[in-house]
């Protein structure tokens, strides 16, 4: 499909604001650049169309199912987007007196306690604008607590190796050491090596519960008791919170410091990748480090981005938790491990689960065999499902596990469209056991096959350029 | 594989070819075969000083990057500089596309000759 | 209430005996009971749409939407065409995750791969990533990717957005580096103190241009400066000034960043925004954040995809240099439409008419007594003296409707307009102060 640049044509264009109704005033030349930006010139019909040929080229929670493991792709309520698109929340300048932004103060502080009460934690900053970045607070407090106890020795973090990459970047970030360590073979803590990971020099452990492969671990008192015991913090990996909200918090487990993934939990769109926004939650001994919103405080980390936080996707979370509300929390939380189970127990029929037995919100599939006697990987199938309609799971992770496919159903899909899925699972089983060498070919359906990887990474080609096109 | 008889291999899949007072080092096929295809090499810098067992250099294939680990110590005079804009050199001639020499090596490591590490890669393939 | 399940008594019954349990909490048996909560979370209940629909305009009727702004100081309020709202609505690309999946998402992919070229564009460099956070975390991932282990400092001029340097300056902290500021003078970094401040531990300096205080920096002469010592220049620069202003790539700077919210984001008491990265070609394995690359299919057909991904944390791990996953899509895809709807002349016209416009503002504010506190050339923004409490200068411009500009001290206002304000409403606003203080 054409890019905007190749559809531009010079002195098309759109008429948005009227002529200036003020005396012209001109920079001095020296000030101006020498060139002007090929921006597209394009008219607004034309533009219209060609996004929403983009629309169709995409996929989305809207378009069908999207089992995309550790992303909790649950639907996303209409009435969050009315609500962020309220004037009264969008036309806010974030460097408004505070008499005239009372709505947006009181959202901010709903949105707190409710996250509070949700995690067990005493206090909340919303100012991450994502996961990551998130971790990346949560660890500063961590470190600020050592620090501020004179404790200026303790930089190592440790990280099980089932672990989100995030975490050991994240303990990089912070200036920290990463220990990571093994898992058992059920993907759980392995108790005995993390006792001997832990020494006077351990500034905490980054833990995500339930795990990566989608299990409870039910050491969890044990396992921060441990680190506790030898002077360390206790992060919470907050990515796989769906199926535990309501049920039990982080904050009862033993865990510190927490954070959230606001566009996962709870229902803001990724749209495509972002915004989102990460809530860290702390126990009110590290509240005093967290990251200051409105006057700077004295033993506050500093600020992690601008302002107040993304703060429309605040909007979205808070117009979910008031939706669902103490019932529904709970309930949307088991709705999600009941169909995770579902999912599972109807794949199990031919897939390898790297865990037998229940799950939580996911649960990882292995193609290790498959791939070794019949020669096809978790790819192919993944790429198999995308000619019918699916959104395939997670590929290649968690890294312990070889040809890994991990699956998130989420609690708003139903019954019938999980039984759909599976059959169409299946099949495409039976067909790659039968025919491994075609599922090499696909997808054939979509609107490209498999793109070249490695030429787009050898040969990087990062933006458009017109004379490269002319030539060509 | 192929593992030519006059190097010398180490056990994490680099070889060193002595070239005077100085050695070549790179990656091994088997190397090469096991990371698939290579997309970019985080080069060394000249004047860096290697220590055996200890990584000198990164290789990035699409989904992976894996750490290349100094198989001799020494000081790095020269840098394949080629390998830069032409990564895919490692796996079209592993033997061919050295990454860096080294002068003053000590062979503080144990190393292996073609026909072992044959053997070791055979029997770590299993 | 509203939970969004799609599950009925007789589903659930199939799906417990299929899965053989005979009540949900028994999968959460690894769970230990006395972690169980006993008790109801301490939450409103749940609510129809309606309730909620009625609570969140309540929340947003006690915000103060002003109909007149002349508060920029880093979120400015530009005129949004009615297309980018559109276009971001759209349920697929506001709902679709990260293009992991190129065959499926070639239409987001594109839309990034669009957004880079733009940014590129603007800014003259060759290579753009496909956005982070904002534009503060942008500049301090710019300052991390400047960094060795022989360079470590960074240095700040004053005049950079306080919001931006702190953000720097927290990012520096938790890394172990160090950041210093430069002073200014005149409402300019006082080049010569940056000349003196600049040594071979300096990694990089952070200019910003137009500055915090509406001045235009001299990107030129200070790029010089510190590419002798070998150090590399980040510009902070806003993106409606670039369709007018010297790019950064020809005022010799290493590294482009700035706040993309005037690129047809509203202003949402600040947030979701939008950092734009982008960089000279040596530098490109170094950028952070998802980036997107052209390439093609089996069959030869042009393809997008996710490209460079061994810098990024899910391969490198412990190795990588920033831990950022998100980029912020969306916001990306309204500055894109933004930038295309505009058009080459339409973006021109809005620089244009930010510089007119201010200048009128500030001619009308000097004869108020509001004298220009610095001499610079300035694109949108500038300070002034006031001669009353600056405080109370803005409660009488509240009370008529007017966000006026940002108090920076009792004494000192900072002041901005865009295409948004017409001449009226500035003819207004100065008539109000000459009658309420005259």
């Amino acid at each position: 499909m054409k890019l905007l640049f190749e559809k531009s044509k010079p002195g098309t264009g759109n008429q948005y604001i009227p002529a200036c109704d003020t005396p012209e005033y001109a920079l001095d030349a020296s000030f101006l650049r020498e060139e002007e930006a090929a921006l597209p010139e394009i008219s607004e019909n034309d533009l219209s169309r060609h996004y929403s040929a983009l629309e169709k080229r995409s996929y989305g929670v809207n378009d069908g199912f999207y089992p995309l493991g550790s992303c909790t792709m649950k639907y996303n309520p209409k009435i969050n987007e009315a609500a962020a698109a309220l004037e009264g929340f969008t036309d806010i300048h974030p460097l408004q007196p505070a008499d005239t932004v009372s709505g947006c103060r009181k959202v901010l502080d709903m949105t707190k306690q409710y996250l509070c009460t949700i995690t067990g934690m005493d206090a909340m900053t919303l100012a991450p604008a994502a996961g990551a970045h998130g971790e990346f607070t949560g660890m500063m407090l961590i470190r600020k607590y050592h620090e501020m106890r004179g404790d200026m020795k303790r930089r190592k973090v440790i990280v099980p190796d089932s672990s989100h990459g995030t975490n050991p970047a994240t303990g990089t970030m912070n200036g920290m050491k990463v220990v990571s360590i093994p898992s058992t073979p059920e993907g759980y803590v392995d108790l005995e090596k993390l006792r001997q990971a832990v020494d006077d020099e351990t500034a905490g452990l980054m833990l995500t519960n339930p795990n990566t492969l989608g299990l409870f671990d039910r050491n969890i008192c044990e396992i921060t008791k441990i680190v506790h015991e030898a002077g360390g913090l206790c992060y919470y990996d907050g990515a796989n919170m769906n199926p535990i909200m309501g049920i039990v918090r982080p904050g009862d487990m033993g865990f510190d410091c927490i954070h959230l993934n606001l566009h996962k939990t709870f229902s803001t769109p990724h749209g495509g990748g972002g915004p989102g926004a990460g809530a860290v939650g702390c126990k009110q001994f590290l509240a005093e480090y967290l990251p200051w919103d409105l006057e700077e405080t004295e033993n506050s980390c500093g600020k992690v981005r601008s302002y107040h936080g993304s703060f429309l996707v605040i909007v979205k979370a808070l117009a979910y938790i008031l939706s669902l509300g103490k019932e529904g929390i709970p309930a949307s939380a088991a709705a999600s491990v009941l169909n995770a189970n579902y999912f599972k127990a109807l794949l199990s029929e031919k897939y390898t689960m790297a865990n037998p037995g229940f799950c939580m919100h996911e649960f990882v599939m292995t193609l290790e065999k498959e791939h070794k006697e019949h020669g096809f990987s978790a790819l192919d199938i993944a790429k198999g499902l995308l000619d019918n309609g699916i959104h395939p799971p997670t590929m290649y992770f968690p890294l312990i596990v070889h040809e890994a496919l991990m699956a998130e159903p989420t609690e708003t899909e139903s019954r019938q469209t999980l039984e759909e899925a599976a059959k169409i699972f299946l099949d495409l089983y039976d067909e790659a056991m039968k025919d491994p060498e075609s599922m090499q070919h696909r997808p054939q359906s979509t609107v490209i096959g498999r793109p070249d990887e490695v030429l787009a990474a050898r040969k990087p080609v990062l933006r458009w350029k017109k004379e490269e096109k002319d030539e060509g | 594989m192929n593992s030519p008889a006059e190097l010398k291999y180490s056990a994490t899949h680099e070889w060193i070819r002595e070239d005077g007072d100085t050695c070549l080092i790179g990656i091994t096929d088997y190397a090469q075969d096991q990371l698939g295809s290579l997309v970019f090499v985080n080069l060394p810098m000249e004047g860096d000083e290697l220590t055996a067992g200890e990584a000198f250099c990164d290789v990035e294939s699409v989904k992976a990057v894996s750490d290349v680990i100094a198989p001799v110590s020494g000081t790095v005079t020269e840098v394949n500089e080629e390998l830069a804009d032409a990564p895919e050199k490692l796996n079209e001639d592993p033997y061919g596309a050295w990454i860096c020499r080294v002068e003053n090596c000590s062979f503080d490591h144990e190393l292996m000759d073609a026909e072992a590490y044959a053997a070791f890669c055979e029997k770590e393939h299993e | 209430m509203g939970s969004y399940l799609s599950m009925n008594d007789s589903d659930k019954r199939i799906m417990l005996e299929k899965t053989g349990v005979s009540s949900v909490m028994d999968l959460y048996r690894d769970v230990p009971k006395d972690l169980i909560l006993d008790k109801p979370l301490d939450l409103p209940e749940g609510k129809a749409e309606m309730q909620v629909a009625r609570i969140m305009r309540q929340l947003a009727g006690e915000n103060r939407v002003f109909g007149t702004v002349f508060r920029g100081a880093g979120a400015y309020r530009h005129y949004i065409p009615a297309i980018v709202d559109e276009v971001a609505s759209k349920e697929t690309l506001l709902t679709a995750y990260t293009p992991y999946q190129a065959e499926i998402s070639q239409g987001v992919l594109q839309s990034i791969f669009e957004y880079q070229t733009m940014i590129c564009e603007l800014t003259g460099m060759d290579v753009s990533n496909a956005s982070v956070y904002d534009g503060a975390s942008a500049a301090a991932e710019a300052a991390a990717m400047c960094r060795d282990r022989k360079r470590n400092k960074i240095l700040v001029s004053e005049t950079v957005n306080p919001e931006v340097i702190t953000v720097m300056r927290t990012y520096s902290w938790a890394s172990d580096g160090q950041i210093v500021t430069v002073p200014a003078s005149g409402g300019v970094t006082d080049l010569q103190k940056l000349c003196e401040a600049v040594d071979k531990d300096t990694a990089a300096v952070c200019l910003q241009n137009p500055n915090y205080l509406g001045c235009l920096e001299d990107l030129r002469a200070a790029a010089d400066i510190i590419h002798e010592k070998g150090a590399k220049l980040i510009a902070y620069v806003n993106p409606i000034a670039q369709a007018i202003l010297k790019t950064p790539y020809e005022c010799g700077a290493d590294i482009a960043v700035g706040e993309g919210q005037p690129l047809g984001l509203p202003l949402a008491y600040g947030g979701p925004y939008l950092g734009f990265m982008a960089c000279r070609q040596e530098m490109m394995r170094r950028l952070p954040g998802r980036i997107v690359g052209q390439t093609v299919d089996p069959q030869g057909r042009e393809a997008y995809v996710l490209t460079l991904q061994a810098r990024e944390q899910h391969i490198r791990r412990e190795k990588a240099s920033s831990n950022i996953c998100s980029n912020e899509a969306l916001c990306a895809l309204r500055a894109a439409v933004y930038m295309a709807a505009m058009g080459r002349e339409g973006m021109r016209q809005v620089a244009k008419q930010c510089v007119s416009k201010a200048h009128y503002l500030q001619q009308k504010l000097e004869e108020a007594g509001f004298a220009r506190k610095y001499g610079q050339e300035f694109f949108h923004e500038f300070v002034t003296t006031c001669p009353y409490d600056a405080d109370e200068v803005m409660k009488i411009l509240a009370g008529n409707d007017i966000l006026g500009g940002l108090v920076l001290s009792q004494h000192e206002i900072l002041w901005c307009a865009t295409e948004m304000n017409t001449k009226e409403e500035t003819d207004r606003m100065v008539s109000l102060l000459k009658e309420a203080l005259g």
